[in-house]
């Protein structure tokens, strides 16, 4: 009988998580994607790559976008990690959400959190962005489905918009 | 909102949203890896080292002996091939005996986690003895290559030869022959969602459950069933949200037979996440394709003959590979008047990973060639590209060379539509240097005619279901892959109806629930789901009709439906709402589930030749685009400013979906002609990863301005036609033809990096060099 592989150390991740603080027991090792999938269950983030190459996971860490698959879970010690499920607030979506929704910057969907994600720590940085820095801010997040023309118009749709419509 | 306001008739009415978008952009839609499986376990797939081998040794013996190692399980527990064609089944899940190409599975785990699985995979203990292997179609096909199939001499999966009409006369009338040899690299889906399998087998009650990425969860069940030898009743096959497919998911995977076989196995549950490197080696895509291509053409621009040979390197299994070879050869057909075609096909086994079906299926790479052709031969003879295609037309209703039937037409305003937009004439030889435009014609069916198992069975069925609540549900089996085919039959059935879109709700692809679909390939939904979807919702409303005239003591044909109201002499003489007539019609009979098909008439199968079926459909969609390119020629590289797209749709049931279509399938033409390539390494793939094989980002693609043509396809459910494929084969020929006009360097290899044509520039320079050093010699 082979022994099983030894157990990975474990440590006591404390960060704040779509507004609410949490502690889990987290591998050393473990990144953040698989924290926010398998600890956390919530899938909106998608694993679409072997590390850092296509975006589907971009999260934001303190406001900034980030591939939650080439981050250690444990370097988010204390800080604050949003998700697509915190956007849609009191019941209605978020103004990138429902612009996705209504230009169709969403096709297949599997691109689609990672990519409002990335859209969003652009508006908060800069509420009025250009086409070609729309094209800048989303150009490490790949699609497949859409030619990107929706997703830049759905961008475009929610920076014309006020922050609470 | 009701449907009427939304679809009124008008080109310009804008469409709705995917009835399933409010998931996607919320991140709650579920996707096979984000299903539970928190009580799984995780499979690994042992992968072939080697190209090609026979297996002289696998034991598995210290795997299985691993703790938390629950089943290993090799070629040996499954002895049936699987595949997509009936005639053309040569794969096994894991190989036998032996291996063709790197990466083909061999044995697979079932552990604890996936760590433990990993370990297991590298304690199988595997020999091989190498066999010569072949990666290029030419190695393949050279007398004396030792076999990769033994009944498939010549490495040849199949050879097709179709000659239609007088080819040799056409040839001799004509004013101008040219003929070109053009080559287009293997590309690939990349789907952005990698491959996954969530298979679940009870052994109590001896039924299998799977959920997967698939296409075609029809197939997967038939080979579920014959892989594991089940009775296809105790299996269930769902389709989660899928993350695109383009035809990666079109024919039954590898490791989705492995995943159930495993689950099996282990009396239990299993996930299966595929790496994205294991997604690339799955592949099933666009082949690798070599083309000589000849045209006889008049001094008006008028095609005489075409004669096109075709060498497809379709990897080491059978796949899709007969049906591909046979498209590029019918698909030369149905978009102009060609009075005779010759066609040789050849479909080559070689050391790599299968290729299958790709959006566009056989006909892009064909279509590249004609296109570029067209365009040479134009300027040789000092017309006009426009003017080349305008001569070409065909004329609706009209049956091709090979039998297919054209019901409907719309090239001729798609070119009409693109030169306008693009202001072709005023800017044609008129930009400044460096830039250029180019444009090409495609076409694509909307579904083959003719399924791939034939049953006797409607091409399409869906039922709609109407209960107390006064809900209606569309069942349909077909598969909703982020084409938005969930919200076309929404719309079908609440247009037919009346009734408002929200009142309409589609549980797609769970074959416990919904009737069996082929699935979404050949660009068949829209056209057959939606016809069926049609016929459907009139069954229901006859019922409903029927309800309101008892109620309102009437006769049904005094009834009259406007939205979701009944009534009589414009509500004068009484009215129902909604609500009121669904009591009526479930009086006596309860809960009313009715059923509507769709079935090709016989005569839109194809031609009676061998191989005529492929290409038949009851509606082709067409698509003409002009590109506006920017080149570098100091680096080489190329920049496209712009792309014009009109496409004929027949009639767009939504706008908004249907233009999303157009603007995906150009920029995946965009990705295949100016950056995308596989590159195999001695069969090892050098491109598996999104770093390595470059798909276009939002930094670097271009403004896609959509035009929608309606030729009102006489069949077409609302006469629409597919907007999914058939603008995808315009954009490379359209793209390299902008380049010649840009740089007078016409490009025979896909795809155009900047390094290509800076070898093209060099050479020119150096031509350019040694004809002045010849002069000044003279």
């Amino acid at each position: 009988m082979h022994a099983p592989g030894p157990q990975p150390k474990k440590r006591l991740l404390r960060l704040k998580l779509n507004g609410r603080w949490r502690e889990d027991a987290v591998a050393e090792r473990e990144l953040l994607v698989d924290y926010l999938r398998e600890i956390a269950h919530l899938t909106g983030a998608k694993t679409g790559c072997d590390g850092g190459e296509c975006g589907a996971c971009t999260v934001l860490v303190d406001g900034e976008a980030v591939p939650s698959c080439i981050t250690l879970a444990v370097r988010c010690e204390g800080r604050h990690i949003e998700t697509i499920e915190s956007l849609a607030t009191q019941g209605r979506l978020s103004r990138l959400q429902r612009a996705f929704h209504e230009k169709l910057g969403t096709q297949c969907g599997f691109c689609t959190p990672g990519m409002i994600m990335a859209a969003e720590a652009l508006l908060r940085r800069n509420p009025t962005p250009t086409e070609i820095e729309i094209r800048a801010a989303l150009s490490g997040n790949l699609c497949r489905c859409t030619g990107y023309v929706k997703i830049i118009e759905s961008v475009q749709a929610a920076a014309g918009q006020s922050y609470d419509c | 909102m009701t449907v009427d306001s939304i679809i009124d008739g008008r080109v310009s009415r804008p469409g709705v949203p995917l009835i399933d978008g409010i998931e996607k952009v919320t991140g709650r839609a579920r996707y096979t890896a984000d299903l539970d499986h928190a009580d799984a376990l995780v499979g690994r797939i042992l992968r072939s080292p080697i190209s090609h081998g026979e297996i002289t040794r696998l034991d598995v013996a210290k795997a299985r002996a691993l703790d938390g190692v629950i089943a290993v399980i090799t070629g040996d527990d499954c002895p049936f091939t699987y595949g997509v064609l009936p005639v053309a089944m040569n794969e096994f899940p894991m190989a036998r005996e032996r291996v063709r190409y790197r990466g083909e599975p061999i044995a697979a785990v079932a552990a604890i986690d996936s760590e433990t699985a990993e370990r297991a995979i590298n304690l199988i203990e595997l020999e091989l003895r190498r066999l010569p292997a072949y990666y290029t179609s030419e190695e393949a096909r050279a007398p004396g290559a030792t076999l990769l199939h033994d009944n498939k001499s010549g490495n040849l999966e199949r050879e097709v030869h179709h000659e239609f009409g007088n080819w040799q006369e056409g040839f001799a009338t004509a004013d101008l022959v040219r003929e070109d040899k053009f080559s287009c690299a293997e590309v690939n889906h990349a789907q952005i969602e990698p491959h996954a399998c969530l298979a679940d087998y009870d052994p109590i009650t001896a039924r299998l459950t799977v959920q997967s990425v698939s296409q075609v969860g029809y197939y997967l069940h038939l080979m579920l069933a014959r892989c594991l030898e089940m009775d296809s009743s105790r299996i269930r096959v769902v389709k989660p949200f899928v993350g695109g497919g383009f035809g990666a998911r079109v024919e039954v995977l590898n490791f989705e037979i492995i995943t159930a076989l495993l689950a099996r196995a282990t009396a239990g549950k299993v996930i299966m996440q595929l790496s994205r490197e294991e997604t690339f080696l799955t592949h099933r895509a666009r082949p690798q394709t070599d083309m000589k291509l000849r045209i006889g053409m008049r001094r008006d621009g008028k095609i005489t003959a075409c004669a096109c040979e075709v060498v497809q390197r379709g990897g080491a299994y059978a796949g899709y590979g007969i049906v591909t070879i046979l498209y590029a050869g019918a698909l030369l057909q149905g978009i102009y008047d060609i009075p005779a075609i010759k066609y040789d096909g050849y479909r080559v086994y070689a050391n790599l990973p299968p290729c299958g079906a790709m959006r566009g299926h056989g006909s892009v790479d064909t279509r590249h060639a004609f296109e570029c052709l067209l365009d040479r031969m134009a300027r040789e003879l000092g017309l006009d590209p426009f003017v080349v295609r305008r001569a070409n037309l065909l004329h609706a209703p009209t049956r091709t060379l090979n039998d297919l039937m054209v019901n409907s037409y719309g090239l001729a305003e798609c070119l009409d539509r693109v030169e306008h937009a693009s202001g072709w004439r005023d800017r044609i030889g008129k930009l400044p240097a460096g830039k250029g435009l180019g444009m090409a014609c495609s076409h694509y069916v909307s579904g083959a005619a003719k399924p791939i198992h034939w049953t006797g069975e409607p091409h399409a069925v869906v039922n709609v279901r109407l209960d107390f609540d006064g809900g209606i549900t569309a069942l349909t089996g077909a598969a909703d892959i982020g084409q938005g085919s969930s919200t076309m039959v929404a719309i079908s059935v609440a247009e037919t109806l009346g009734v408002a879109l929200d009142r309409v709700r589609v549980i797609a692809a769970d074959s416990a629930v919904t009737p069996k679909d082929n699935g979404a390939y050949s660009s068949r939904i829209t056209f057959m789901v939606g016809n069926a979807a049609i016929d459907a919702a009139k069954k229901l409303k006859a019922i409903l009709v029927d309800a309101a005239a008892r109620k309102l003591e009437a006769l049904p044909n005094d009834i009259e439906v406007v939205g979701e109201v009944f009534r009589i002499d414009s509500g004068q003489q009484g009215s129902l709402p909604f609500a009121e007539v669904v009591k009526a019609a479930l009086v006596d009979r309860g809960a009313i589930t009715v059923s509507g098909t769709f079935t090709c008439p016989p005569e839109s199968q194809g031609g009676r030749h061998k191989g005529g079926a492929v290409g038949s459909t009851m509606g082709f969609s067409y698509a003409a685009q002009v590109v506006e390119v920017s080149i570098d020629d100091a680096t080489g590289a190329v920049s496209v400013d712009k792309v014009w797209v009109a496409l004929d749709c027949g009639h767009a049931i939504n706008p908004l979906a249907v233009e999303g279509q157009i603007q995906g399938s150009v920029w995946m033409g965009i990705g295949q002609a100016m950056c995308e390539e596989t590159r195999y390494l001695d069969g090892l793939p050098g491109h598996a990863s999104f770093l390595e094989y470059r798909i276009p980002t939002a930094a670097d693609s271009p403004p896609i301005e959509v035009q929608i043509v309606e030729s009102h396809d006489p069949f077409g459910p609302f006469g629409a036609k597919e907007a999914s494929e058939g603008a995808l084969a315009g954009f490379p020929p359209a793209l390299v033809n902008a380049i010649a006009n840009a740089i007078n360097i016409d490009l025979d290899d896909l795809p155009v990096t900047p390094d290509r044509i800076m070898e093209a520039l060099i050479q020119r320079r150096r031509q350019a060099r040694l004809a002045s050093s010849l002069k000044v010699a003279s």
